[in-house]
């Protein structure tokens, strides 16, 4: 599916919050570079979550920055899915695939 | 008889230079000391990150081309990271401490040091030195205030720290002793806490320390909402654990959780009318405050926590200063500790069998202290570890502690924000604390809980390399750190 993505951002660098951008790029896929306080240990996590995220909104064509300051699991999805709304241009949530 | 030796007449020996002990430079007093490559040279921390000396006679020692030399300074704090050139260059090559931190604690995690440091404990430094593990060549004593011929003392002079527990053994052991004071007073500055039989000598210098940075922001009263929780579940527990009665004994140590616990403990113990016979350890203004009321009877003071302490050592009669060998010392003849009844302690990790480790981060860098902690856990008659379930994302109940700096067979009771687990062998007291209210769970009920919000962390990969050894206070090796894999 081509989507139209807009450059788009949520989220603070605050201690326990996220930072997460969202970038159009020409290849296909999704593509997440993290930085972490909690890298170390949580890397993988992080990044499956997400990813998870992404998959649910069927997206493609983007890339996903995270700057992670120790968020929690609910924190990290709550601020990607409001980047990837605000990427799409929606302004309403499904949440049946969420 | 016979081989004692026989008088004879010499002419009478008058004093009279009565300054002998005074070198005009640091680098005259080393000279003085035989100081020689490869030989052990002490200081101590009582002006934790306002320390000023260690820094500089480093350096001079270094200029001086020394080599090979061990550093044994009761601990080490974010100050000393300059410390990572002169092991570069080969003028520390073994490091004896009770707390590494900041960009040394990182360097020497990665590797940076070929031997290994020791990690012991307050009162484990002393057991290293009485049983000749740690052989002190050369102790370096930064003082505010000494006389001409070494009594020196810490609670009074223009930089004040307070305590000189910890360098007390160092005065008594080292076989050359310098003291470096920031202000010269008449001869007899008695009393002392340093005695002019153990020093051979005397230099004035600019600064000692910055008494401001004693505390460094841990001495201030909360306002964290969470830590003031963990404070109130703490005097809980204290107020319903059997010891609380008149005459009971305490320790608290620094951080907003520990001083809002004297706080709230103070209010309780004024409406039931209960007065502690002493509090012990590293003493906060808070435990003054506690003096001044008559809320404790007296403090035994191995370390002042910040300028209140300080200033209290030397004003008032009921705030003693006592050594690390009277505070903590396991082979010493009388610990305090042994006569402790409650300790409140903190940790950056617990484990399912109430290990705690206070030395190494989530990451496995060495980036904390183990002070007193495995001591007065061991001793106290009720060890209390208080800690938030969780810090950001990172769980402090944890399957297995990163590094034991203190076994949990010496550890009572460890309270989060999110419960309390009391250690198996006291059935009684956990039904004690449930019956008074509190949240009492199995600490792996504590550890699900951890992990329910922060997930299973990744295992820290390590190279084979030792780049840490934990002692005991015993002078065990309880635990070892290992080289962080890059």
């Amino acid at each position: 599916m081509q989507q139209n993505i807009i450059p788009s951002h949520a989220g603070t660098l605050e201690s326990s919050d996220l930072f997460v951008r969202i970038l159009p790029k020409k290849e296909g896929g999704v593509s997440i570079e993290l930085e972490s306080s909690v890298c170390e240990i949580y890397a993988d996590a992080i990044k499956k979550t997400v990813l998870e995220c992404a998959n649910a909104f069927g997206a493609d064509g983007m890339s996903i920055i995270v700057q992670d300051k120790g968020a929690l699991d609910y924190v990290i999805k709550a601020r990607v899915q409001t980047a990837l709304l605000r990427a799409f241009g929606m302004n309403e949530l499904d949440w049946s695939v969420l | 008889m016979n081989n004692l030796k026989t008088f004879t007449c010499t002419e009478k020996i008058k004093g009279e230079n009565r300054e002998t002990k005074l070198f005009t430079t640091i680098q005259e007093a080393i000279k003085a000391s035989c100081l020689q490559d490869g030989m052990t040279i002490s200081f101590h921390h009582a002006f934790r990150g306002g320390d000023l000396i260690l820094n500089k006679v480093i350096d001079i020692i270094a200029a001086m081309g020394f080599k090979d030399l061990t550093l044994a300074s009761s601990s080490l704090a974010s100050i000393h990271d300059t410390l990572i050139a002169h092991i570069k260059s080969g003028v520390i090559t073994q490091i004896y401490t009770s707390g590494l931190r900041g960009k040394l604690g990182e360097a020497i995690s990665h590797g940076l040091m070929e031997k290994p440091v020791h990690i012991h404990s307050h009162g484990g430094r002393v057991h290293l030195i009485q049983s000749g593990e740690l052989n002190i060549d050369v102790a370096f004593v930064g003082v505010p205030v000494s006389d001409v011929f070494g009594n020196a003392n810490g609670h009074s002079g223009r930089s004040k720290c307070g305590s000189l527990g910890y360098v007390m053994s160092d005065a008594q052991y080292a076989k050359h002793v310098i003291i470096l004071t920031e202000e010269l007073v008449a001869y007899p500055n008695k009393p002392s806490s340093i005695s002019q039989d153990q020093v051979d000598s005397v230099v004035v210098v600019d600064a000692v320390g910055d008494p401001a940075k004693i505390g460094a922001g841990e001495t201030r009263m909360t306002s964290n909402p969470k830590e003031l929780m963990l404070a109130r579940l703490t005097t809980k527990v204290i107020e319903h654990s059997g010891l609380f009665k008149e005459g009971f004994s305490l320790q608290t140590g620094t951080g907003g959780a520990s001083l809002a616990t004297t706080v709230f403990l103070s209010e309780k113990m004024e409406s039931k009318g209960i007065t502690a016979s002493f509090g012990l350890g590293g003493i906060t203004g808070t435990m003054v405050y506690m003096l001044k009321r008559g809320l404790i009877k007296k403090l035994l003071d191995v370390q002042s926590f910040d300028e209140f302490a300080a200033k209290s050592l030397g004003e008032n009669e009921n705030h003693i200063e006592i050594s690390a060998n009277e505070y903590a010392n396991p082979s010493s003849k009388g610990a305090a500790i042994k006569q402790l009844d409650i300790v409140v302690l903190s940790a950056l990790e617990i484990d399912l069998d109430f290990n705690v480790n206070v030395i190494t981060g989530s990451k496995g860098l060495l980036r904390g202290a183990s002070g007193g902690h495995c001591d007065t856990a061991a001793e106290a008659k009720l060890s209390i570890i208080v800690a938030p379930l969780t810090r950001g994302r990172i769980p402090t109940i944890t399957k297995r502690v990163n590094t034991i700096v203190t076994p949990g067979s010496s550890v009572d009771v460890v309270v989060t924000d999110q419960g309390i687990a009391v250690h198996p062998r006291h059935p009684e007291l956990a039904a004690a604390l449930k019956k008074a209210g509190l949240i009492v769970l199995d600490m792996h009920a504590l550890y699900e809980k951890a992990m329910a919000l922060c997930g299973e962390p990744q295992e820290i990969k390590y190279t084979d390399k030792v780049v840490a050894l934990i002692r005991y206070r015993d002078g065990s090796i309880i635990d070892v750190v290992r080289q962080l894999a890059k």
